[in-house]
């Protein structure tokens, strides 16, 4: 099993009702309902994959986070709100990230890390923008116009007031990296998030 | 037809008339005390009755939705595009049903029927019908056909609006509602286009208030106008510049005011085609089901609150360029669904055509139906 879809599973409760944040070919809400019995349902622009969660019972939305919003959903209307390497694709992830925590208890995010050390070290040496198995695209075409790294992305939520409440590094394939556990920023190459707001003073 | 019927064509199909002798007690307090349902099947139901879809038709349809008559049909049904063997509406897999609703002009009781108590057509007499009528009627000719339980209603424009009520009266009796190119209730945009087509057929001098039948007569002028300006609101400006343009008939200008241009000529010819088999009095009929569908209004306008009765799935799909009930009119729905944690899926086709797009085979739309109807179908076994 992918080890990422194992450390999510963990987090969902039985019965949650989980909003997936460009939920891909509905994989993980597939997962979810069958492994948690979860509720709810999948945002996705890409046409076959919004085919493909039809065909397999995922209730997915068409839905463009950057010019529709999630102004349709209410406040507090889902358990989890997911996002999965979804995060880097949008423009204003800032704004999406307060989304998510309007609409949900809990966030769950994950996203290719920038500052992995391949990436880190292809740029020093050929001077060109680093391309890799999480990140297989040239600059001028990549969906991916928000790339960060975990440290950016931790200050971030200390900005916005947003508490970590786990997080788990894995590799490209998605395993468990134990070298990673130690230099995540460095070795690290997707980080599962799991966060929260700050409770009111 | 001159060519062989289709390999996906469900072929030769005959219509068949089912009486309900039981009165039908109508929204609007009166009771048709009986009446006839106009009725095609396509496919075999399956040994537990599981593998029943019904098709809900819209403005000016009718039971015929596939295959064809005779072998010297023209043209087949009018969703043929959507229902046959390997079609999105798959008829190896399903028990099709389609009927024509209580209203209609094709045959199940409607204005123009014998009325029994004057021995003549009811003509205005006949009762105003609405959206809950016509599902309550089909939920009688499912218990007639020994259908519990439908394993979707699937229905476009003021059909998808049939597949929406059936959701909420009867929750425990179908597994999905498909909703295309629909709407959860009028725009007043909408309903004004409405008036516009009653208003050319009631004040036609051969409408004789509803009464023409007596006078041997029809309100063809007024049924004429009435089906071109609904079929302007059917088509898209892109589709209508494409298919016309400005293309004149003839060379030049002739300074007056026939049909000069294609798209004159064509509006002119549809509507006259249409003002002869169709019924005025099932017009107006029709139009006033779609003003009054409104799942919402017993719950203040509130239609998340509404969709609460439901349990079925949904899927809900829309088409870019219809302005007739835009992709906005789709969302309304979708987000209702979503408020009330009903399960529901929904995608925005992008199509030229306007709100007919629900009757043309995008690949997309195609794709899209065929990939929720084949899971329909493997849920119940079919």
């Amino acid at each position: 099993m992918r080890a990422d879809l194992e450390i999510i599973q963990q987090w969902v409760k039985p019965g949650h009702h989980v909003l997936d944040l460009g939920c891909g070919d509905g994989t993980l809400l597939d997962f979810l309902k069958r492994e948690r019995n979860a509720s709810g349902f999948g945002l996705e622009i890409n046409p076959d994959h919004i085919t493909t969660c039809m065909n397999r019972g995922v209730s997915v939305i068409e839905q463009n986070l950057d010019t529709q919003g999630l102004d349709n959903f209410e406040d507090n209307s889902f358990d989890i709100v997911l996002m999965t390497q979804a995060l880097q694709a949008v423009r204003r992830p800032d704004k999406v990230l307060d989304e998510m925590l309007r609409l949900g208890d809990e966030g769950i995010v994950t996203f290719p890390n920038f500052a992995h050390w391949r990436l880190r070290w292809g740029l020093a040496l050929s001077g060109r923008m680093p391309e890799s198995d999480a990140l297989p695209y040239k600059w001028y075409n990549t969906p991916n116009i928000r790339l960060c790294t975990f440290k950016d992305f931790e200050a971030l939520c200390r900005q916005k007031g947003i508490r970590i409440k786990s997080r788990r590094v894995v590799d490209g394939q998605h395993q468990n990296n134990w070298l990673a556990r130690f230099w995540p920023n460095l070795l690290g190459e997707i980080a599962i998030y799991r966060i929260t707001r700050e409770k009111k003073q | 037809m001159s060519d062989p019927i289709p390999v996906d064509s469900v072929g030769v199909v005959t219509p068949q008339t089912y009486h309900f002798e039981t009165p039908i007690e109508l929204a609007c307090e009166q009771a048709l005390a009986r009446y006839d349902l106009v009725v095609e099947t396509y496919g075999e139901l399956n040994a537990d009755h599981s593998n029943a879809v019904l098709i809900c038709h819209a403005l000016s349809g009718n039971h015929h939705a596939a295959g064809y008559h005779s072998i010297d049909d023209r043209k087949p049904g009018w969703w043929d595009t959507c229902i046959g063997p390997g079609k999105p509406v798959d008829t190896n897999r399903f028990f099709v049903v389609s009927l024509n609703n209580l209203g209609g002009c094709h045959g199940s009781t409607g204005p123009n029927s014998t009325n029994p108590a004057t021995g003549k057509p009811y003509g205005p007499d006949f009762p105003v019908i609405t959206v809950g009528d016509w599902v309550k009627s089909q939920a009688l000719l499912a218990d007639r056909l020994e259908i519990d339980c439908w394993a979707a209603v699937v229905g476009g424009s003021l059909g998808g609006m049939q597949a929406l009520q059936w959701s909420l009266d009867y929750p425990d009796r179908l597994k999905h509602a498909v909703a295309i190119a629909s709407s959860p209730r009028l725009t007043a945009q909408n309903i004004a286009f409405n008036e516009v087509a009653r208003q050319a057929i009631t004040s036609d001098r051969e409408f004789h208030d509803g009464r023409y039948y007596d006078f041997n007569t029809l309100p063809r002028r007024g049924l004429m106008l009435a089906r071109m300006v609904g079929h302007i609101t059917y088509l898209s400006d892109a589709s209508m510049g494409e298919k016309f343009g400005r293309e004149l008939r003839d060379q030049a200008y002739k300074f007056g005011y026939d049909a000069e241009f294609q798209v004159e000529s064509y509006l002119r010819y549809q509507g006259e085609r249409f003002s002869e088999v169709f019924d005025a009095n099932t017009y107006l009929l029709m139009t006033r089901a779609l003003d009054y569908f409104d799942p919402s209004y017993e719950f203040g306008g509130d239609l998340s609150k509404a969709m609460a009765k439901a349990s079925c799935e949904f899927l809900v799909l829309s088409f870019s360029t219809d302005w007739r009930f835009t992709p906005a009119r789709s969302e309304e729905m979708v987000n209702a669904m979503i408020a009330a944690r009903r399960k529901v899926s929904y995608a925005e086709i992008d199509a030229p055509w306007g709100h007919d797009a629900f009757l043309i085979p995008t690949p997309r739309y195609t794709d899209i139906f065929t990939a929720y109807m084949d899971r329909v179908a493997r849920e119940v076994g079919a």
